[in-house]
């Protein structure tokens, strides 16, 4: 079952990709689209019918060289199943949401075939995406790592007419460079030090490694530190954390499906997919995990301030993934890689919601996508305004707190607050203030988003807002289907992701007893039973779950309280006193400006990296590659093998005592050659 | 005084190859060569070996050498000028002779034929048989496989010769031997009476 | 003692007999009217001949005192000796008839010869290989020139026969310097003398004038001169025989002197090869750049191809002569396919090699040049042609045989020499519209076009068992 899951979106993307021409765009579209169903219908039974054991589903050898063994292997655990039904279910319904958002689109012109070729990108992402999240070990994991990276490049530049989505896409490709160098190095050294890349013996290794030095640039480090932040390093690219982020808000160029299933819900998650994958090592990497608590920390607070004055629909949304996915990195860092995992879940409903909302309103102000240019859209597009309020509701988090009531947002994002304290560490307490400030920022732009879109008076061209109407049914399916979603994912899974430790471990399908049995042990390294059983690992010193649990109640309830204080600001700002946010521009200029051009990052980079490097690759170019080695190359070509060709063809005089001449020549060379040249 | 006799067949068999390439005319070429041939002959005779001796004598000088007398004479080739040629490649061909002629000082200097060699080595006239039944025995016996290809070969030459020189050419008269023989003379010819001072 | 000598030549005796009888019976009745019948027959005698060498032979067989060898690498090389020469005379048939070249004595000379290249891979004797040698090279010499009426044939002819000559001349010397340093002729006694210490110089200077004669009819540098010439004069049939199977007997007579009498003094002669093979790659790559004529360029490409042969034998291990007969497998199926694709050049009946005369020709017939494009590609040595796996044998033998040089050579060599393989593609393809070619050619040259670009194809999968059939000759060849 796990196999049909992973090649139905192959199968569906070849047909629509090689096939259309045969059966026709439409007929290719349905198939890749029922294909993803079936997947996404079989995810299911397979997740909720899954009994905690990892099993191992050998498809193929793949790679068999000296000590280096990697079979193409679906590994089934919890993990997987978590991921499965996301990617699946998320993709499904992106597929169907083409067909209304993808029709007739501007960007192409007419009778030109454009949608197969999406279909086929978006099936070909999907199976990457399921190679990557179903593999059983690093290789395999690093070709769906870099599948999707192609598919991402594919579809952020899918308008490849216009410029600015093809810059878009090459940055993506080339900041992901940055952290798959990273992670590559980071495979390198689990092999190097493992002998091996199979996640089996590398678990198993793991306390091995917390023990290991190793020189690297010159520097002794401990090897699952260094391991463990080189992998970071991996996921930092991939999941757009600070430094690294640079290409998500760009990303954006991309049609808005896309952003919704790749920029959102399913590829930028893997990076957060990773480190809780690799938790049994993280678990020995305390330098490592304080780090990625720093970063995701910081990456949610600076994302969240990026988020409050973007103008972009789908900018904003870009902005605030970068934020939720910032805590993700936050619960996995402090040990919580369950909690990171079920905001991973909730975030892919409410996050994949809000982008397909605002890809909804955008085809109805037909593809503006400015926010000022936004209004009223409330009574034009009810369905739409309803299930982005669902979103809103569920990203802010609403609920009744103190209680596990509330939007999926609720639940998940303030478990993750709670962990966050319930480290007890110094990184924790930083990074507990850090997302709770967020919080409130998330909630401030997250309902700036709705009220300058469908409140208040319509703004900017009157004649779209007159022929503004609401989206085609395959549209709004997707849409209902993930709101039910926002809403109840949280309460339904609270307990098997954030419950108590039997709960989790029942979840997961790590064994109990061997949890309590490692208490006995003392010196860090568990005695009795084996890292890596079990979907995750969490180290017997890890007790952020009781920490977070006992936490206190203004710890509990301050997320809530950030919420409605950002609620009531964005109340106060946009419906009570609309030109206050204009004035406060003008008066604090330069924070707005900072804030407006995001940290002045990519003008940083641009600076510090992006020349320098440019004008290296360019003087490599003219004079390394155009002087240097074409010219050698050219003149080897053009210059001295006509040379040797002329002469070749002058020796050939025709006349037989020439002939008879070099014959002789050569009997001397030879004799010359044996005579010096010989053993003798 | 079979050493004198070495000595003096060695020389003129050198002598005449020498002088084979040097001469400026080609029939004195050919004559040298008939020389050298004779001393190698000679030389032959020295060893014991009289029948090759004379096959030399018989094949080479009498008939090859013959044979490119007439070719000689017949051809007009202007030997003076290919010798000017040739003199434009002179220094470049001795640079090369020289070489190779130190070459094979260096392989000589160290001759050094394997002890096995030597038994290897057949023996050159056989004590109890004549020296022509043994080339015979020789050739029949054990060299029969060689003896049978240069048949061939020479059959091959004899084609090719053919191939390459026979012409069809239609509207010439042919001998026909089959014909000629089987001629009535008194068809063949017919008497007339011619009166004296009439003519025909 | 000679029934069983005999029994173990029948198959040459066969080919000898048929060739006399043939002869006889062409001269006494229709002659030249028989020829295209007499083509098929030789041609049909030389498939079974080479069908009963396939299967029957078995074992090492010593024949006449240990001058005639018959041992698996012999049965390889007559094998293809045979069939390459078969396919060329099956293929030269209708084009000589049409141009009334195709004398009775055409087959029966081809015959002969390869009863020649026969006997050189067969040789176990510095004697029969001579014999060998010159039965070949005469019969070669007397069809070169076959068209009398053509200037550039006779002088082809005449070129190759002087030649031939000084080669045989330089053979010959050598030939003696090795019976005079050991004391025999036969290749078994030539090792002994080997195997009692040190190789003499003297011994070697013979070796290296046996190897300037054998370098003289595998045509590599610097003994190459005659090939573009000839290869030119000849008419293209001929051509097509001589870039065939006597460049097989050629190699064959080259591994069976080096590794029967000198296999014990590899290290002396390694580095000989290495030169010839060094030089024969670069200069067919160079040389043929300039070339405008198709059959010219073949000349040339083949002396590089032989300088890759060479290249597998220079590594002096089982797997380079492997490698080499390999090579020169797959070098005579793309050969034939080839020149069957020269000899279809025609226009207006009347035959053209100029390269640019195939300009836009993948328009006219896009059949044609799509198996000459495989093919190319496959002489070029781009995979998954089967001519990439030949040349990597040969690179993987050198480097193995210690001679990485070599190895980096040839890929520098072989890089050189796509050039010219590619511009014909390019002419074909993308070359100026221009008057092109006829498409006409006899079903037969189709069919051997295409099944030898087929063969490029599909031999990749397991090259239809001629590398095990190799691995086995090589070891009966190197003890």
């Amino acid at each position: 079952m796990e196999t049909i899951i992973l090649f139905a979106p192959l199968v569906g993307a070849l047909i629509a990709g090689f096939g259309w021409k045969l059966i026709g765009e439409t007929a290719a579209m349905w198939v890749s689209t029922g294909m993803l169903f079936l997947a996404a219908l079989l995810s299911w039974i397979v997740f909720l019918t899954f009994d905690g054991t990892t099993e191992q589903i050998h498809i193929l050898r793949f790679i068999e060289s000296g000590s280096l063994s990697a079979d193409w292997a679906i590994r089934v655990d919890r993990l997987t199943t978590i991921m499965l039904i996301v990617v699946t279910t998320v993709s499904a319904l992106v597929h169907l949401y083409s067909f209304g958002y993808m029709d007739n689109d501007p960007q192409w012109p007419e009778g030109e075939s454009y949608k197969s070729r999406f279909f086929a990108y978006l099936s070909f992402f999907t199976f990457s995406m399921l190679a990557l999240v179903t593999s059983d070990n690093l290789i395999q994991m690093f070709f769906g790592w870099e599948g999707v990276g192609v598919a991402s490049y594919l579809l952020i530049g899918f308008y490849y007419r216009k410029p600015t989505a093809n810059a878009a896409a090459i940055k993506a490709f080339v900041v992901n460079r940055v952290g798959d160098f990273g992670f590559a190095l980071g495979i390198f050294g689990l092999f190097f030090l493992t002998d091996s890349v199979s996640f089996d013996v590398i678990f198993a290794e793991a306390p091995r490694l917390a023990e290991t030095q190793l020189t690297f640039l010159w520097t002794q480090w401990n090897a699952a530190n260094l391991i463990a932040f080189l992998l970071f390093v991996g996921a930092m690219g991939k999941s757009a954390q600070l430094f690294l982020h640079t290409w998500l808000p760009d990303a954006m160029e991309g049609p808005t499906p896309v952003s919704a299933l790749i920029h959102a819900a399913t590829m930028v998650t893997a990076g957060v997919f990773l480190i809780v994958r690799m938790s049994p090592l993280m678990e020995f990497a305390p330098e490592a995990t304080t780090f990625i608590v720093y970063i995701g920390a910081f990456t949610a607070f600076f994302a969240a301030t990026v988020g409050l004055v973007q103008k972009d629909i789908k900018r904003v949304i870009a902005y605030s993934t970068c934020s939720q996915l910032g805590y993700m990195f936050v619960a996995a860092g402090v040990g919580m890689y369950s909690v990171a995992m079920f905001h991973l879940l909730t975030h892919a409903f409410f996050k994949a919601l809000l982008f397909l909302g605002a890809g909804s309103v955008i085809h109805a102000m037909h593809h503006e996508q400015d926010m000022s240019h936004y209004g009223g859209l409330r009574k034009k597009i009810p369905f739409t305004y309803y299930s982005m309020l669902i979103g809103t509701l569920a990203i802010t988090g609403v609920g009744i707190p103190l209680t596990y009531i509330g939007f999926a947002g609720f639940l998940s994002k303030d478990a993750i607050i709670e962990s966050a304290w319930g480290a007890h560490t110094e990184a924790g307490m930083f990074a507990f203030w850090l997302l709770v400030v967020s919080a409130f920022m998330t909630s401030f732009y997250s309902w700036r988003l709705m009220f300058m879109t469908f409140f208040g008076k319509p703004r900017g061209d009157s004649h779209t807002h007159d022929h503004a109407h609401e989206s085609p049914r395959t549209m709004l399916v997707p849409l209902g289907v993930l709101a039910v979603g926002a809403i109840l994912a949280g309460m339904i899974w609270v307990k098997p992701f954030f419950g108590s430790h039997e709960q989790v471990s029942a979840f997961y399908g790590v064994p109990i007893q061997a949890t309590e049995a490692a208490d006995t042990t003392d010196d860090g390294t568990a005695i009795g039973w084996s890292v890596g059983q079990g979907a995750i690992y969490t180290h017997p010193d890890n007790q952020v779950l009781e920490n977070a649990h006992n936490a206190p109640k203004w710890v509990k309830v301050s997320p809530f309280i950030a919420m409605m204080l950002g609620l009531g600001l964005a109340f106060w700002f946009y419906i009570v006193n609309p030109t206050l946010p204009v004035r406060l521009a003008a008066n604090m200029r330069p924070l707005y400006l900072f804030l407006w051009n995001k940290w002045y990052f990519d003008e940083i980079y641009d600076a510090l990296l992006v020349r320098p490097l440019m004008g290296i690759g360019r003087l490599l170019w003219k004079r390394g590659d155009g002087n240097v080695i074409d010219g050698f190359l050219n003149g080897v070509a053009m210059g001295i093998v006509p040379f040797f060709t002329r002469l070749a063809g002058k020796a050939q005089t025709g006349f037989l005592f020439t002939y008879a001449f070099w014959m002789v020549l050569g009997i001397a060379a030879l004799i010359t050659w044996m005579s010096i040249g010989g053993v003798h | 005084m079979t050493v004198f006799a070495f000595y003096l067949f060695a020389i003129s068999a050198i002598t005449g190859g020498l002088f084979t390439v040097l001469s400026r005319q080609p029939v004195h070429s050919v004559l040298w060569l008939i020389l050298a041939f004779l001393s190698s002959a000679g030389l032959f005779i020295l060893l014991g070996a009289e029948f090759i001796a004379m096959l030399l004598v018989i094949v080479y000088v009498g008939a090859v050498m013959v044979l490119f007398l007439f070719v000689v004479m017949m051809l007009d080739v202007d030997f003076a000028a290919m010798k000017a040629d040739m003199a434009r490649y002179m220094p470049l061909g001795l640079l090369f002779g020289l070489i190779i002629l130190m070459q094979f000082v260096m392989a000589f200097g160290a001759w050094d034929a394997n002890a096995a060699a030597e038994g290897l080595r057949a023996q050159v006239t056989p004590t109890d048989m004549h020296n022509t039944q043994a080339l015979g025995m020789i050739l029949y016996d054990e060299y029969w496989l060689l003896f049978q290809l240069s048949g061939l070969i020479l059959l091959v030459a004899m084609i090719g010769a053919i191939v390459l020189t026979m012409r069809h050419r239609t509207g010439i008269k042919r001998q026909d031997a089959i014909t000629q023989m089987m001629r009535d003379p008194a068809k063949a010819m017919e008497l007339k009476d011619v009166k004296p001072g009439q003519g025909l | 003692m000679i029934q069983s000598d005999l029994s173990i030549i029948l198959p040459e005796i066969i080919l000898a007999v048929y060739a006399m009888a043939a002869l006889m019976a062409a001269v006494y009745t229709s002659k030249d009217a028989m020829a295209p019948l007499l083509t098929w027959v030789t041609g049909g005698l030389m498939v079974a001949l080479a069908g009963w060498i396939a299967t029957n032979g078995e074992g090492t067989n010593i024949a006449f005192n240990g001058m005639f060898i018959d041992d698996g690498f012999a049965r390889f090389a007559k094998v293809a000796i045979l069939l390459a020469a078969a396919s060329v005379l099956v293929m030269s048939q209708d084009y000589m008839t049409r141009r009334g070249m195709l004398a009775f004595e055409f087959p029966l000379l081809v015959a002969l010869s390869v009863v020649g290249m026969m006997m050189m891979v067969s040789a176990g004797d510095l004697m029969s290989l001579y014999m060998g040698l010159e039965l070949q090279s005469l019969a070669l010499y007397v069809i070169a020139a076959m068209r009398r009426d053509s200037v550039k044939s006779t002088e082809a002819g005449l070129k190759y026969f002087v030649l031939g000559a000084l080669s045989s001349g330089l053979l010959l010397y050598g030939a003696s310097l090795v019976y005079g340093y050991s004391g025999t002729t036969l290749f078994s006694g030539i090792i002994l003398t080997a195997q009692h210490g040190e190789v003499s110089l003297g011994l070697l200077f013979g070796l290296v004038f046996l190897i300037s004669g054998m370098a003289f009819k595998v045509s590599a540098v610097p003994f190459h001169m005659w090939t573009p010439d000839v290869y030119e004069g000849a008419p293209t049939p001929v051509t097509a025989f001589f870039a065939t199977a006597p460049k097989v007997a050629a190699m064959g007579l080259f591994a069976r002197v080096l590794y029967d009498a000198f296999g014990l003094a590899v290290a002396d002669w390694s580095q000989v090869i290495a030169l010839l093979s060094v030089a024969s790659m670069f200069l067919g790559a160079v040389a043929a750049i300039g070339q405008r004529d198709i059959k010219r360029m073949m000349a040339y490409s083949s002396i590089a191809h032989m300088g890759f042969a060479l290249m597998g034998l220079a590594a002096g291990t089982v797997f380079g002569v492997q490698a080499m007969l390999i090579y020169m497998a797959i070098y005579v199926t793309m050969n034939v396919g080839a020149f069957a694709f020269i000899l279809m050049m025609e226009k207006d009946g009347v035959p053209v090699t100029d390269i640019r005369s195939l300009n836009q020709y993948a328009k006219r017939a896009p059949g044609r040049a799509l198996a000459m494009l495989i093919l190319l590609f496959s002489l070029a040595g781009v995979p998954p042609m089967l001519g990439f796996f030949g040349k990597f044998y040969v690179l993987r033998a050198a480097y193995e045989g210690g001679l990485a040089w070599l190895a980096v050579a040839g890929v520098i060599a072989s890089v050189i020499g796509a050039f010219y393989y590619l511009r014909i593609v390019y002419y074909m393809y993308f070359g100026d519209e221009g008057e092109g070619l006829d498409k006409s050619g006899s079903p037969v040259l189709w069919g051997f076009l295409m099944a030898s670009a087929a063969v490029m194809l599909l031999g990749i999968i397991n090259m239809f068992g001629v590398e095990g059939a190799a691995a086995a000759a090589a070891a009966a060849l190197v003890n």
